[in-house]
């Protein structure tokens, strides 16, 4: 029995202590680095701060620059999915088309009627723009999120609106000198203040991890009311970082609840930051 | 076709390739992990230093490793160490598996894996959710590690042939 327990602490000491001739360090002297390294980077010091936005500058550039290849396959197998779907495309956009003349001219009325009333009531939104292009886009299982090509030395700031086309996206949760990380709707931690329309139903739109969100505190007689309807989560602007009308995603018939955001977020190539300014603070 | 076996450019690039497919999965997020199917998933990084460790650790040190997960974490974007930490857990096990066996046995490091995924992914969810409090999907977690347990065979036939290769160009 003692010779069983002597056998088994030899072959930890081992293990954890011996170097083979090509080992620099010993697996416990890592094992230890690492765990101080996960300890530190719990400490908001100044010096911890810059050392780990150099870090995520040489990785992100790094990264980005191992994943061209890679990118490139994906961009190649975007254009020929699309270019099979362009025909079925094709006939629905020609149905489209006929009807959006008509929305576009009844859309431009009703923003210069709501800017006219917004201004009436002295609650005007300025916002400013920064186009920036996706880095990295790993959706990881742990985080999903982007990485863009702008950062502090553009006046990116955390909490600022990603926008694609005219679609919520995300927000910047982290921001060093040159990139950013937008954190996206999918993500398990991404809660939005939204209105579900037409319903004017207050919610809070969260990231599920997966491709789709879900609505969160609502009152369950709600979900009842969206059976058969087709319900669009925009933002509501009570958070104070979103202005109010933004389109997230819309809920059908056979989405079964959940909200089916309107962007594509593994096709993102370019996007906006958007900082709002409300009212007074213009 | 024999001199190019004997080419000093294949014996060198070809004892860097583990290494290059580490950093290569790493920074590219190589490891089938975001293939957007559902219910599959698999880490292909665990797979390698799994294999490589155990089978031929000279291919692959664990200061490269420890650099790996960090360049991991950086990219994923969860906090700086932990990938290393889970990573060289795996180089722990192996190394002790290594210390105990006399002649190895690839249903034994089977079965080694699948207790070493389910270790390492745990102290992983438990680092991110109740240190960091970041919310972690544990159902993908668990068919993440299914998968690497499954896909093992497949990457062992694999990487055993680069083993040998390498092998054999170093007494060549």
């Amino acid at each position: 029995m003692a010779t069983g327990r002597d056998d088994f602490v030899i072959a930890i000491r081992s293990a954890f202590l011996k170097k083979k001739d090509k080992q620099k360090f010993s697996l416990l002297t890592l094992i230890f680095l690492s765990i101080f390294v996960i300890i530190l980077s719990n400490f908001n010091f100044k010096a911890i701060q810059l050392i780990k936005l150099g870090i995520n500058e040489l990785i992100y550039r790094s990264s980005y620059i191992a994943s061209i290849p890679e990118n490139k396959l994906k961009e190649v197998t975007s254009k020929i999915k699309s270019h099979m779907e362009l025909h079925e495309n094709y006939q629905k956009k020609l149905t489209e088309k006929k009807n959006s003349e008509q929305l576009a001219l009844q859309n431009d009325f009703l923003t210069l009627e709501n800017k006219k009333l917004r201004e009436l009531l002295d609650e005007s939104i300025g916002s400013e723009e920064i186009f920036a292009r996706v880095l990295i886009d790993k959706n990881s299982p742990y985080l999903k999120s982007v990485v863009l090509n702008k950062g502090s030395k553009d006046n990116v700031k955390i909490g600022m609106a990603v926008v694609d086309e005219v679609y919520l996206v995300g927000q910047i949760i982290e921001v060093n000198y040159t990139n950013s990380r937008a954190l996206l709707l999918s993500d398990l931690n991404s809660k939005i203040p939204s209105v579900l329309e037409p319903d004017d139903i207050q919610a809070v739109v969260s990231g599920t991890g997966n491709d789709f969100g879900t609505i969160e505190h609502t009152q369950g007689n709600y979900t009842e009311s969206f059976e058969n309807k087709k319900i669009i989560a925009y933002t509501s602007g009570l958070g104070g970082l979103f202005k109010p009308g933004i389109p997230i995603g819309k809920i059908d018939g056979s989405s079964e609840g959940k909200i089916n955001f309107f962007s594509d977020f593994t096709q993102l190539n370019y996007v906006k930051i958007i900082s709002y300014k409300f009212g007074e603070e213009k | 076709m024999s001199s190019l076996n004997k080419s000093p450019f294949l014996k060198i690039f070809l004892s860097y390739l583990p290494l290059i497919m580490l950093f290569f999965s790493v920074f590219n997020d190589f490891d089938f992990n975001y293939l957007n199917l559902d219910y599959f998933a698999f880490n292909f990084v665990h797979l390698l230093i799994f294999f490589w460790t155990l089978r031929n650790p000279d291919q692959l040190g664990y200061l490269a490793i420890f650099f790996a997960g960090i360049i991991n974490d950086v990219v994923i974007g969860i906090p700086i160490g932990i990938s290393s930490f889970c990573y060289l857990i795996l180089c722990s096990v192996t190394a002790y598996i290594r210390n105990i066996t006399l002649s190895p046995n690839f249903i034994k490091d089977w079965m080694s894996l699948l207790f070493t995924i389910l270790l390492i992914n745990s102290i992983q969810v438990i680092v991110l959710d109740l240190v960091f409090l970041i919310k972690v999907d544990y159902t993908n977690y668990l068919i993440n590690s299914g998968f690497t347990f499954l896909f093992y065979p497949i990457f062992f036939l694999f990487f055993n042939f680069l083993n040998e290769r390498i092998s054999f160009q170093k007494n060549d």
